[in-house]
């Protein structure tokens, strides 16, 4: 017997009432890591440094609209850019799958711009090599089980062929990973003149640009720069940061994270109540036995500190483990639509820290108001509570 | 010439109830010498349990002074007072105070928390107290399962498992049939006559008081005037 065991049986005093609080606690934090997962994949929370330095430029009215390729030879002139290239909407689904993104690209300029994406010597080669070629990020290919090889039809919602099919098959020559989890994690890059070429409108025009500074520029004045080159054309540009656009783009979904942090709240406040409840009136059940320990010589403070430990028994070792479901079930969420949240789907060190945060404001939250006020009262008043 | 061991000197008491002050104890002045067995009797609130708490340190007097060992106790602070009691008093309650959730070896053993004795040594005070309150075979039984004589014989053997010299007993038996009363008293004797326990009991049952050594009267919180001597 030591306190240790106190407390332990004390957790277990009523094992009905531990088990369905302990279950409340895993459920709160099991949606907690989830709901934190999506959100972060939503909004794109860890966007990466190289998406916030790339620009983008696109058409002032909507992505949508195309802009012309000759626009490509005026930004590269311009002073302070670095580099540019461009990329296309290719809006596709393979199979009955929902649609992912594919953009039609020119291969090097593309892979220098994105240095994030990690490709194998052989695969690159293969994949300049090879016209029809395509090379995906990896949770694509888990996604649909592709290998280097395979040849996937892929139905555009957009691009019919010269031919008036709207299927195009491409032949996967490489799957890349990207290092940084960012915005091209779960794309499928093709070849642009391959798709120019065989589609049968809008030829000779891009979805938007892509372009790097030499850092001769604040990033403010080269995006200014670049919209005024384009100024009272019949095509007007704007221009903005990578991670500006992934971001603007993911909120056509809605203000996620508002949404998410609002059922996050709710759930645990519930959670809290509940818990909050129990403890109390499990530590209100003890008042009289708190008055035994003091009569034995328990100080105020010893039972405080078996109180407090009782709290976060009860809490932290089952939202620990939540947390840890909570997480397998964003893998296997990330490995069954890994297309659909290209950057995976995960938490980072920020959410984890939230959740122990939180555990510790539920157990502590729930055992101090009731212990606090049992131990100011004296010991004769304690041994009178029936 | 006997050891004096406990004493009061003209201790009382007060609770305010609301605006009214309400005298519990008046004046309290009193000797007890180490190994004796006295008897606390009177009517209720006559403020017996009050002056047992002030005897345990559970409480503290208004005025007047509490010497135990030639200590004033009253004067100790909330921390060091718990201290004290941990060494120097078991409490021995009506209702035997036992916690549910632990079996009765566990009960007894939970004043032996507050000492640095490591397990093996606590395990052998448990098992020497509960032996000698008769109950070795019992030690793994969960209050629940024991009958009241037997609950209060751990609760006896949990306030002697520390050694401590003095034993405060509030109605030990008031809650036993008359049998199981005689068999606590009979335990309660032994152990002030053979392990040498100062034993302070509060009763109302002339029967348990006739073990005492002497028996003192309190009425309206006063000392009656002639300690009996019964035994």
């Amino acid at each position: 017997m030591n306190r240790f065991t106190l407390v332990w049986r004390n957790l277990w005093r009523k094992p009905i009432r531990t088990v369905f609080t302990m279950l409340a606690v895993l459920v709160v934090f099991f949606l907690f890591t989830v709901l934190e997962g999506l959100r972060g994949a939503l909004t794109l929370s860890d966007i990466s440094d190289e998406s916030q330095e790339r620009l983008l430029t696109s058409h002032k009215l909507s992505l949508v609209m195309l802009l012309p390729v000759a626009y490509q030879s005026r930004i590269a002139r311009l002073s302070g850019v670095e580099a540019v290239s461009h990329a296309s909407w290719f809006a596709g689904r393979y199979q009955d799958n929902p649609e992912f993104a594919q953009y039609p690209v020119v291969a090097e300029e593309y892979l220098a711009l994105n240095p994030e994406i990690r490709l194998s010597d052989a695969h690159r080669q293969a994949w300049l090599e090879n016209r029809g070629g395509a090379i995906v990020g990896r949770p694509v290919a888990t996604q649909y089980g592709w290998q280097v090889g395979d040849r996937v039809p892929i139905r555009s919602s957009i691009w019919t062929r010269a031919n008036g099919s709207n299927v195009w098959e491409f032949e996967i020559e490489g799957i890349f990973d990207d290092i940084d989890g960012g915005v091209n994690a779960g794309v499928m890059l093709l070849h642009y003149d391959y798709f120019d070429e065989a589609r049968a409108f809008s030829n000779g025009t891009v979805g938007w640009y892509v372009s790097k500074g030499d850092g001769s520029l604040p990033l403010e004045d080269l995006m200014a720069a670049i919209d005024a080159e384009f100024e009272n054309s019949p095509t007007e540009t704007k221009t903005n940061t990578e991670a500006a656009f992934a971001k603007e783009y993911a909120q056509q979904f809605g203000n996620i994270g508002l949404i998410v942090t609002l059922i996050l709240t709710a759930v645990v406040f519930m959670i809290l109540l509940v818990t909050g409840h129990t403890m109390a009136q499990s530590v209100r059940e003890r008042i009289h036995e708190m008055g035994v320990l003091k009569t034995l010589g328990f100080t105020s403070g010893s039972i405080f500190r078996l109180t407090v430990l009782e709290g976060l028994l009860l809490v932290l070792p089952v939202g620990i483990l939540a947390m840890a479901l909570g997480w397998g079930g964003l893998a296997f969420l990330s490995g069954a639509l890994g297309a659909l949240f290209p950057a995976g789907l995960g938490i980072g060190t920020r959410s984890v820290l939230m959740g122990l945060a939180l555990m510790l404001a539920i157990s502590l939250g729930s055992v101090l108001p009731p212990v606090i006020r049992a131990l100011r009262l004296d010991i004769i008043a304690l041994l009178r509570t029936a | 010439m006997a050891e004096q061991l406990i004493r009061l000197t003209g201790v009382g008491k007060s609770y305010r109830k609301g605006r009214e002050v309400v005298r519990v104890l008046d004046g309290i002045s009193l000797e007890i010498n180490k190994g004796d067995f006295v008897g606390l009797m009177g009517p209720s609130g006559s403020g017996k349990t009050t002056l047992l708490n002030l005897l345990g340190g559970l409480d503290k007097p208004t005025e007047g002074v509490v010497e135990v060992d030639g200590r004033a106790i009253s004067a100790l602070s909330p921390g060091a007072l718990a201290k004290w009691r941990s060494g120097n008093i078991g409490f021995v309650f009506q209702f035997y105070n036992l916690l549910p959730v632990l079996t009765a070896a566990r009960n007894v053993a939970l004043p032996l928390l507050l000492t640095s004795l490591p397990a093996s040594r606590r395990k052998q005070h448990v098992n020497t107290a509960l032996r000698l309150v008769g109950l070795a075979e019992r030690a793994s039984h969960y209050p629940r399962e024991l009958s009241g004589g037997q609950e209060q014989r751990v609760a006896i053997a949990r306030a002697i498992v520390s050694d401590p010299p003095i034993l405060l007993c509030d109605e030990p038996t008031g809650d036993l049939d008359r049998a199981t009363a005689d068999e606590i008293m009979a335990l309660l004797q032994q152990l002030n006559r053979d392990y040498g326990k100062t034993i302070v009991m509060v009763t109302h049952d002339p029967r348990a008081a006739s073990f005492a050594h002497r028996v003192l009267h309190l009425d309206k919180g006063e000392l009656g005037a002639a300690p009996e001597a019964t035994r």
